[in-house]
């Protein structure tokens, strides 16, 4: 390409980089806004209360929910997670990958506009944001307004409650890794743990930027699921959409003025329902027309559908110009919701949902591995026999002591050697190595390898008796 | 997206890069976000910052050591200097809250009598993690990771035969004091025949079957005179452990290796040779290289491997 070439004459024509565009929302009521609240404070009421709940437990914290990372338990509720279950968490994100495919590809990004931390705290910045600035107009009046007493004052004050906001969710989100009361007591005495202040700073911080410095820009720039839930999309997934057809008609869309008041004035000369109040754009937390079709920085919260519902019931017109549907639908056709793609992940769902939970109730009370010590495999002793040696890794995952019994089992003539230990008693969430040894005379013609067993018996008969299979070397 | 053009933006409302792909497919020339060049500034601050605190710059044959300092000890006084990774590990060892507590357990376990700690199963499991290591940078050059030992040179320490005795007190006492153990070779005292009688009777008390003459001479030369080898074996070669005089008649072999020998005449052939040339080994005295605690430690664990008496 040459260096004059009008390409590159239009690149230098344009600035590198572009100032956020204020965006001000006007607050909406209607059934989405008030389904949205609601599980705004669910989720509020939660996050921020569930650290405080008491739980009795034979022993450990009393806390119901606590993540002991320096014990490494994570307790919830009745139950006590260990390291060793670390692949539960596998299965709880596979669970919420595809329960997030499958919500997307039927319903859009309902995470999103409903679920989504950065669009819950944007919110409640928002409500903040409006009872201290007031409504849309007086937001950008404020914002154009010279520095005087009035806009150093509402600002503040907007900043300085964002601020609390986040401070409360960072101490709200330490309070799940430690005793919460103690932990409270000992932040605002200076006695906390370092990892305390550093988590409960950094979330303040990054809570303060993004709900409310950057907003949307999380969304549109920064996301990785609102790129990968587009790509969800298929034409019979449910978008929050502009009916095109019904609002433009064949001449384009037009304000209530003069004969165009009623609707089937309009209709005659082909003027649609959309009476272009822009209340649709002005609700948008995101700052676009919803007007324009499917767009990327979307979230689909459905407020410009509850502003136009109150718009159009004002005017007495039916709802829906702006509503929940999908391209398909807006075609005229029937949208098919049962495909392979979404009965696909949604059986996915439920099967890694039922293993998770399976694997979860029939966890056994005592975890124990066995290891064979390979170095050296095997060794003569002076009575003919083989000794194998292994190493018995013993966690208690019950809340009672457990007096432990280990034997061999599987396999005739062998003898367990357990050195001078007799006792083995682990209390709850303890674990421990037992050394074992298992001598075995071998009658000519054996295998190189034979398969027994360690029996793991609870003395007072609190537990199944645990079998674990391993084997006894006799030749390299 | 379901559309392959953005609706929100006309077109000719936003450049495109010039390119066009597939007779259709451009890419719109957006601007940066402003705030992205932000971001950007923050690392350089982050950068000039960090320059100031940490060790940054080559100059010279030297670099720039930074402001920040660490403090740790060296050779028991205290020393600062410039951060670096190396003195960090060092002060983590020293005091890192792992490292205090792993002396902690070294110190507790440390101080049980033997009775105590070898019924323990918490002390063993702690002893079982700690001389691990510990055996790995003092023992195992020798008698190899797990302490299988090497026919020939090094004793294998799995096995229930022990040359110098295998109560725990007895494995302490090796480990400070160090062994050096001694068997001459008949190199004058017997001729070739003679050896192969000896060898034929030493293999003959581990079960194999070998010529009965050869084997009665042989006796006789063990228990008698000319061989004196009851003198440390003892008379039913049982061995003594106060010389480390090793039982000959277990069919553990340390120094020969009868197992790995074809047939008889080849055993014999070993077993003999070895008797010719006799052998010295030496285990070196760890009094002045470990703490009591450590050897304590490595004393249980040996004393766990095999057959601990």
């Amino acid at each position: 390409m040459t260096g004059d070439s009008p390409v590159n004459e239009r690149i230098m024509s344009q600035p590198m980089y572009e100032a956020r565009v204020p965006i001000h929302p006007r607050s909406v009521a209607g059934r989405f806004r008030n389904l949205k609240s609601g599980i705004l404070v669910l989720a509020y009421g939660v996050f921020f209360l569930l650290p405080w709940l008491r739980w009795e437990r034979e022993t450990g914290p009393s806390q119901a929910v606590l993540f002991d990372i320096p014990a490494r338990q994570f307790y919830l509720f009745d139950l006590v997670v260990y390291p060793q279950d670390i692949f539960w968490l596998a299965g709880l994100l596979m669970i919420a990958a595809l329960l997030l495919f499958f919500v997307t590809g039927i319903a859009g990004r309902v995470f999103c506009g409903y679920f989504c931390f950065q669009t819950l705290w944007t919110d409640v910045y928002m409500f903040l944001e409006r009872r201290i600035q007031g409504e849309r107009p007086a937001r950008i009046r404020l914002s154009n307004q010279s520095w005087d007493t009035e806009k150093v004052l509402k600002l503040g004050a907007t900043h300085l409650s964002w601020l609390l906001v986040a401070f409360a969710t960072g101490l709200g989100f330490v309070l799940y890794w430690a005793d919460a009361p103690t932990l409270v007591r000992d932040f605002f005495t200076g006695q906390a743990a370092g990892a305390a202040y550093i988590t409960a700073g950094l979330l303040t911080l990054t809570t303060y930027t993004f709900a409310g410095l950057a907003r949307e820009q999380v969304c549109t720039y920064m996301c990785p699921y609102a790129r990968f839930q587009s790509v969800m999309f298929d034409r019979d997934t449910l978008i929050v959409s502009y009916d095109h057809a019904r609002g433009e008609g064949a001449a384009g869309r037009g304000k209530p003025v003069r004969d165009l008041r009623t609707r089937d004035a309009r209709q005659q000369i082909g003027v649609g329902d959309c009476i272009d109040c822009g209340y649709c754009v002005q609700v948008c937390p995101t700052g676009i027309d919803i007007r324009n079709g499917l767009q990327i920085e979307c979230i689909h919260c459905a407020l410009c559908i509850d502003a136009c519902d109150a718009i159009m019931d004002k005017q007495g017109w039916p709802r829906g110009l702006i509503r929940y549907t999908s391209e398909t639908a807006l075609e005229g056709k029937k949208t098919r919701f049962l495909k392979l793609k979404t009965v696909g992940y949604g059986l996915a769902t439920l099967v890694v949902g039922g293993l998770l939970v399976s694997s979860i109730l029939t966890r056994p009370a005592l975890d124990a591995n066995v290891s064979q010590v390979r170095q050296p495999l095997f060794v003569q002793m002076g009575d003919g026999s083989t000794q194998n040696s292994y190493e018995i890794a013993l966690n208690n995952k019950t809340q009672h002591s457990l007096d432990l019994e280990i034997r061999v089992a599987g396999l005739e003539g062998a003898v367990l050697d357990l050195g001078r230990v007799e006792d083995i008693i682990l209390e709850p969430s303890q674990r421990t190595t037992v050394l074992a040894r298992v001598r075995y005379t071998a009658p000519p013609e054996s295998p190189s390898r034979l398969p027994l067993e360690f029996e793991i018996v609870d003395r007072e008969g609190s537990m199944e008796p645990l079998r674990i299979g391993s084997q006894l070397s006799l030749r390299p | 997206m379901s559309t392959n053009e953005n609706p929100s933006k006309k077109p000719g409302q936003v450049e495109t890069t010039g390119h066009v792909w597939d007779s259709n497919l451009q890419e719109y020339n957006n601007p940066l976000p402003r705030w992205w060049l932000w971001g950007f500034y923050a690392t350089v601050v982050f950068a000039l910052v960090y320059w100031v605190l940490y060790p940054a710059w080559p100059v010279g044959g030297s670099f720039t050591k930074g402001l920040n300092t660490i403090t740790f000890m060296q050779d028991g006084e205290e020393v600062t200097t410039h951060w670096n990774t190396r003195s960090l590990f060092a002060r983590e060892m020293q005091s890192g809250k792992q490292a205090v507590r792993q002396r902690e357990m070294l110190e507790q376990v440390g101080a049980m009598d033997y009775e105590t700690l070898l019924a323990d199963v918490e002390a063993m499991s702690f002893v079982n993690a700690y001389a691990k290591g510990a055996f790995g940078t003092w023992c195992a050059a020798c008698h190899q990771t797990g302490g299988g030992g090497v026919i020939g040179q090094y004793p294998n320490l799995r096995d229930d035969h022990w040359l110098w005795g295998g109560t725990a007190e007895q494995i302490e006492e090796t480990l400070v004091l160090g062994r050096i153990g001694y068997m001459p070779g008949y190199r004058e005292s017997l001729d070739g025949q003679q050896l192969e009688q000896v060898a034929s009777y030493v293999l003959s008390l581990n079960g194999f079957a070998m010529n009965d003459v050869d084997v009665a001479a042989g006796g006789e030369i063990f228990n008698g005179y000319l061989g004196g080898c009851y003198q440390c074996h003892g008379v039913d070669a049982a061995g003594l452990a106060s010389l480390g005089a090793p039982n000959l008649s277990n069919n553990i072999w340390g120094l020969v290796d009868v197992p790995g020998a074809a047939n008889d005449e080849e055993r014999v052939a070993r077993v003999a040779r070895f008797v010719h040339q006799g052998v010295q080994r030496h285990m070196p005295a760890f009094a002045d290289r470990l703490s009591p605690a450590e050897i304590r430690v490595l004393s249980a664990y040996v004393h766990s491997l095999g057959g601990g008496q």
